[in-house]
């Protein structure tokens, strides 16, 4: 099965404390630490896992700037066979839309089986996997928490879905899939690994190359922009109890007496 | 006047909650737009929501096909592409099934697309103005989506005040016709239910619900006294289920139960909308966090500072003593 | 008047000259022997190397006290009285039984130098070994056949019981001493008989009891079995030297390497392979212990070695508190398996999984809080804690790391501590407004200097719980009057746990860093307060200035009388001074913050059996903090009730770790109120003038 996965740098939000700019337009990204998005990784470890069942290859793929090309070291260090980077200034600032037509031109020079992302993001919109999906006239499934292959031209995948529940369907190949986190245990990848793969070639596409029209990507093809960030006004937050915890409990239990608590 | 169209989620013949958020949504988009409820279904609960919309919004517009007797987003997506104006405004909600639809129905409708959106700020020119979070909640954007070509926009359920509409007395029209070929690659087989364990936190008035700052397995006992001594149960966020600390069917939240106590004690739990769109029925909230900018704060009604594994076993004793 | 015929000259039913078993046993018994350790060698051959001919008058050194002079034996009194009785029979009785196969050829041979007086001494002394090793085996066979110390239960999902086999080897060995014995003993009975001389016969050894129950014998009795025990023994004899490489027994032969070979550094970590430089290590193909033979020689000298007495196990912290880990079964599974691999006659076997799928499990591996406990005890000088970092080193290699690691090790790449925390944040504990207000801590760099770095590590600069100890370090520091200064964010973790999690290439990464910033900064001497931080800059680092611990610092200073302390604040209180794993055992740091706390006048303190080198594990410092093991009790409750045992009221630590641990299991067992845990820099600090 030849699987394609497309991942993402984001910034860790693990690992960082998210602060505002002197501005307060943008993040403060002096200190911000990058990695390959979570949810990515939980898809390109149940990539391999497939292809080491059933055979095939692993191929990684993402938009991106330079920089990009460590998160695709470093899932090709997991185990990914191949990275293709796809990169150009003209990408730059590209919504969603941008990004699924960009990874759907090299798409079609493939042949891939399985297209997987992760069910969404840093910016927390989940939309490439589904975009892509259409554009490619694919059947996808958001937020797939398992992927059984038995058979060659369709495949069962869970979803999770509200109340923990799981919800089971067939769906033809070749498909896109989203990646819930959950679906597997990823394994871990060190310096070393990452290292190994330092030499293997990685190739750069640009617009041209795809055959993308520049002018329907990028900032100039955006609909939706964003515009500024901002730390929300914390107006009518919680009566937040102050004193000693004697004090706090005191008012604590006035308050829980009221509203049936106790 | 903008045309807004609402797609109304329903199971078992009642309409989602969210059902009762668009309209203060759309008010947002645009006071004077008009607001259409789209409602796909099959037989008879498909009436009954139809029904149940006509009281809330002035026009309904119902389709009824076989193949969406459950909601397959594949099927529901060439639906609505065959029905709606290519320049409409989509309202779907952010959750499991609006994820799956609604990416793709902006492809196939050609228009913008914005996701989980929790505020408007109204319009400029053709766009919407929007507001977002990004990183998990740590901050919020202002975001513009140029809608002169129609726009999806999944907005958050819980996000928007619901009305309380009835009696709106609205036409229902039945555009079942125009569906035309709803024939699908990916077909629905069952839903495996979460294992039930061995108590419901949906039943209890009372939840002390814990989260990262329990931060041992060990440590639950302490949550495990301060329930006893409040005749509360003990839940959960996500984190604690994914260590294996409590079981799954303990966890609150979008991935968990639904829960409607009168009383949420938010033990450590930093407040993710994931989380919180597991809690219905506006109980009284408490959150008792370490981190004085933890997001719970701001939805909390009742917020203290301190570290719950100091603060829960005194909270505990006093509340024996009383 | 006739005298007894021996072995060599006997003619069996008057024909048959029996020096032809006299000849064809010892030729058929070394031959089989040879072959058979032909066959044990091999899996050492193909095993990887390990440099352990250097240092070899520290060698020599652990060969007398360890081997010969056996001093470990006796920490588990009974046994190792018994142990060191038997060894030491055989050692003296191996002279009697080579001379012995020698007479089956040669009647009355006598070693060279033996004939004189050396002989007869020699004889009198062997005589009491005899006996000294029968009654040894006699006991130990009542005590592990019947008593059966719960130390040598195998539980059942390591296999079956061992009793049958070592009581079958202590009947072995008493054969050997009766029939040398009543070999002996017939001749002079015999003797006695035909000429009423006698010879002096050690009084009340095992022959002299044998001389006397066959005074009456008839002579033919007395000739018939003078030769009939000697063929019992040299039967028995052989047979038990092509037993020996077949189990636990394999240590008779063994073990005199094995403690020769030994560790003879303590606290540092084996190279990922010897003889590569850490430069060159991008080229090994794999990396760690993954297949059997990936393991050096050595290790698997110490798995044939393992003489299954269970003393590391009983040590374990791990097992105490039944996490799925018993260093006695990862020697004993891997012996077994070389066993199996390695058959005694056909093809070596390879099998195509790595260890952790074979025959241990990754859970297993990762129990291990590295303390040391087993190897400080081992008799035979086996070793854990390398072999424990390199099956590390092979699952990290594979990618096998379980989630709950997974996070931190990444935090320390991409932030250089665990966390996760900003960079920047590192030095924000001196920040703290109280401390703030009286103290400043110089950041090293461009335009501060110093003579002494003070070293915080992670926890210390992040875990809010836990900056105390800095600050305190800091307040001693400067009372102390040490011109001292911190790296601030120019510190990285020191990588103790990294390295002994098997993270070698990150371990790496760290050390690079903080060595270019330690140098740079150009102190003369590096201080923490961490044992984890200063086992790692001491043993794993080179190139540094040397490194104290806090602790050190305050019993030199407190000894040259620039540090004064306060008599005792809360003289009430009964201190129990817990011996971190990283300052005693493996840095034998056990003097100096016994002497700081005793510098304090009026300070009641408490020492128990499991202190010092039998210091039990709090549970773990480091990355164990973040791996959650599946047991049925923390280590610190178990450490907490000892020292609450012992009348403790305050469990004094000198390790950040130690300080979380030991607090945290006095909430679990209930002592909350009854015992407190209190750092040493937190004492201290309190008794300063």
């Amino acid at each position: 099965m030849e699987i394609l996965v497309c991942v993402k740098r984001v910034p860790d939000t693990a690992e960082n404390e998210f602060e505002l700019n002197a501005d307060g337009n943008d993040l403060d990204r002096d200190d911000l630490v990058y990695s390959v998005n979570e949810w990515d990784n939980y898809a390109v470890e149940e990539a391999i896992q497939i292809v080491d069942n059933v055979g095939g290859n692993v191929t990684v793929i993402t938009v991106g700037d330079d920089e990009a090309e460590e998160v695709l070291r470093r899932e090709m260090a997991m185990g990914a066979n191949n990275g293709i980077l796809l990169s150009d200034d003209a990408f730059e600032g590209s919504d969603g839309r941008g990004i699924a037509a960009i990874l759907k031109a090299e798409i079609e020079k493939g042949s891939y089986d399985l297209i997987l992302t992760g069910a969404q993001a840093d910016e927390g919109a989940g939309q490439v996997g589904g975009m892509l999906a259409a554009m490619l006239d694919y059947p996808y499934a958001s937020l797939v928490n398992k992927i059984d292959v038995d058979g060659d031209a369709k495949i069962k995948v869970g979803r999770e879905i509200e109340g923990g529940n799981q919800e089971m369907n067939e769906i033809e190949l070749p498909c896109v899939l989203s990646i819930q986190t959950g679906i597997n245990e990823p394994r871990y990848v060190g310096i070393r690994g990452i290292r190994k793969v330092a030499k293997v070639e990685i190739p750069v596409k640009d617009a041209g190359e795809l055959g993308v029209d520049a002018a329907a990507v990028g900032e100039e093809g955006a609909k939706t922009r964003r515009v500024d960030y901002f730390v929300p006004d914390l107006g009518d937050g919680a009566e937040m109890l102050e004193g000693s915890t004697d004090e706090i409990i005191e008012k604590l239990i006035e308050k829980l007496k009221a509203k049936g608590g106790l | 006047m903008t045309q807004i169209f609402a797609y109304i989620p329903h199971k078992n013949g009642a309409a989602e909650d969210v059902a009762l958020e668009y309209p203060e949504a759309a008010k947002k988009i645009d006071a004077g737009a008009s607001v259409t409820a789209v409602v796909t279904g099959s037989g008879a609960d498909l009436e009954a929501v139809a029904a149940e919309m006509a009281n809330i919004y002035s026009e309904v517009i119902k389709v009824d096909n076989a193949a969406m007797a459950y909601p397959n987003a594949e099927a529901v997506r060439k639906a609505l592409v065959n029905i709606l104006p290519g320049d409409a405004i989509v309202l779907v909600p952010h959750d499991t099934f609006g994820m799956d639809l609604a990416p793709g129905l902006s492809v196939k409708l050609d228009s913008a697309y914005a996701a989980d959106v929790v505020d408007f700020e109204g319009t400029d020119g053709s766009a919407l103005k929007l507001v977002r979070q990004e990183l998990g909640g740590a901050v919020s954007t202002h975001v513009t989506t140029d809608a002169s070509a129609g726009a999806v926009i999944t907005i958050r359920p819980g996000a928007f005040a619901p009305v309380d509409g009835k009696d709106a007395g609205g036409t229902i029209t039945d555009k079942s016709a125009d569906a035309g070929d709803l024939s699908v690659k990916r077909t629905f087989l069952e839903v495996v239910e979460a294992e039930v364990g061995d108590v419901d936190i949906t039943k209890s008035d009372v939840l002390v619900s814990i989260g990262r700052g329990i931060e041992d397995e060990d440590n639950i006992e302490v949550a495990q006294e301060l329930a006893e001594a409040m005749n509360a149960v003990v839940s959960c966020s996500r984190p604690i289920v994914d260590a294996k600390w409590l079981e799954k069917s303990r966890q609150v939240g979008t991935s968990g139960q639904t829960v409607k106590p009168k009383v949420y004690m938010a033990m450590g739990i930093s407040g993710s909308f994931q989380h919180m769109g597991g809690i219905k029925g506006n109980p009284f909230i408490v959150a008792v966090n370490k981190n004085p900018k933890a997001p719970i704060f701001q939805v909390a009604d009742v917020g203290i500072v301190e570290d719950i594994l100091d603060f829960m076993p005194e909270l505990a004793e006093a509340i024996s003593e009383l | 008047m006739s005298s007894i015929i021996g072995p060599a000259s006997y003619e069996l039913f008057g024909f048959f000259p029996v020096v032809i078993f006299s000849f064809i046993l010892p030729v058929v018994g070394v031959g089989l022997f040879a072959y058979i350790m032909a066959r044990r060698i091999a899996p050492l051959v193909r095993a990887t190397p390990d440099n352990r001919f250097d240092r070899i008058p520290e060698r020599l050194l652990n060969l007398f006290f360890i081997w010969l002079a056996q001093i470990r034996q006796p920490r588990y009194m009974l046994a190792g009285v018994l142990h060191i009785v038997i060894f030491a029979g055989f050692l003296i009785l191996s002279i009697r039984s080579t001379s012995l196969v020698i007479i089956g050829i040669s009647d009355g041979f006598v070693l060279p130098g033996f004939d004189g007086v050396i002989g007869a001494i020699y004889n009198f002394i062997k005589d009491y070994a005899a006996t000294g090793v029968l009654i040894a085996c006699i006991v130990a066979a009542i005590r592990r056949g019947i008593y059966k110390p719960a130390r040598y239960d195998v539980p059942e999902k390591y296999g079956k019981d061992h009793t049958a086999e070592a009581v079958f080897v202590l009947g072995v060995i008493s054969t050997l001493m009766i029939s040398e014995s009543l070999f002996e003993a017939s001749e002079m009975a015999y003797a006695l008989q035909e000429t009423g001389k006698s010879h002096f016969v050690a009084p009340l050894s095992l022959v002299w009891i044998f001389k006397h129950m066959l005074a009456g014998a008839s002579l033919g009795f007395l000739q018939g079995l003078h030769v009939f025990m000697y063929f019992v023994h040299d039967v028995a004899f052989f047979f038990f030297l092509c037993f020996l490489p077949m189990g636990k027994h394999f240590h008779v032969i063994t073990s005199i390497f094995n403690v020769f070979f030994m560790r003879v550094r303590k606290g540092n970590i084996k190279p990922v392979m010897h003889g590569v430089s850490e430069e060159d290590l991008d080229e090994l193909e794999s990396f760690g212990v993954k297949k059997l033979e990936d393991f050096t020689w050595k290790h698997m000298l110490d798995f044939y070695s393992c003489a299954d007495c269970g003393r590391c196990s009983d040590h374990c912290p791990a097992n105490a508190v039944a996490r799925p880990l018993s260093p006695r079964f990862i020697t004993i599974k891997a012996r077994d398996l070389i066993f199996k691999n390695y058959p005694m006659s056909g093809e070596i076997y390879k099998s195509p999984n790595m260890l952790v799928e074979d025959i241990y499990t990754e859970d297993e591996i990762w129990s291990c809080t590295t303390c040391g406990a087993c190897e400080e005890e081992c008799p035979l000088g086996i070793e854990y804690i390398d072999k424990m970092v390199d099956l590390r080193r092979g699952m990290v290699d594979e990618g096998m790391v379980p989630q709950s690691l997974q996070k931190p090790l990444k935090a320390l790449e991409k932030r250089g501590n665990p966390y996760g925390k900003m960079e920047k944040k590192r030095a924000e504990w001196a920040a703290e407004e109280d401390f703030k207000a009286c103290h400043t801590v110089k950041v090293l760099g461009k335009k501060e200097s110093a003579d002494t770095l003070y070293f915080v590590d992670s926890i210390t600069s992040y875990d809010d719980n836990i900056q105390d100890i800095a600050r305190r370090t800091s307040i001693i520091l400067e009372k102390a009057g040490v011109d001292f200064g911190i790296l601030g964010k120019a510190e990285k973790d020191s990588g103790n746990e990294v390295l002994r999690f098997g993270e070698e290439m990150l371990s790496q990464d760290l050390k690079e860093q903080n060595t270019e910033a330690i140098l740079e900064s150009g102190v003369k001497e590096i201080v923490t307060a961490d044992p984890h931080a200063f086992n790692a800059l001491k043993n794993d680092y080179t190139g540094l200035p040397p490194v104290k611990h806090i602790s050190q610092v305050v019993a030199e200073k407190v000894r040259s009388g620039e540090l004064a302390l306060k008599p005792c604040m809360d003289p009430e209180q009964v201190y129990f001074y817990h011996d971190p794993c990283y300052l005693g055992r493996h840095n034998s740091l056990y003097e100096d913050p016994r002497d700081a706390l005793d510098a304090i006048d009026g300070l009641t303190r408490v020492e128990i059996e499991k202190s010092r080198d039998r210091s039990f594990c709090c549970g773990g410092g480091g990355l164990m903090l973040f791996y959650e093991p599946e047991e049925e009790t923390r280590m610190g409750v178990l450490r907490v009730n000892m020292a609450a045992e012992a009348g403790a009221t305050v469990i004094v630590t000198a390790c950040p770790f130690c300080l979380v641990n030991i607090q945290d299991a006095i909430k679990v067992a209930g002592k909350e109120g009854e015992m407190e845990a209190l750092d040493f820099t937190a004492l201290i600090e309190q008794h300063l003038t």
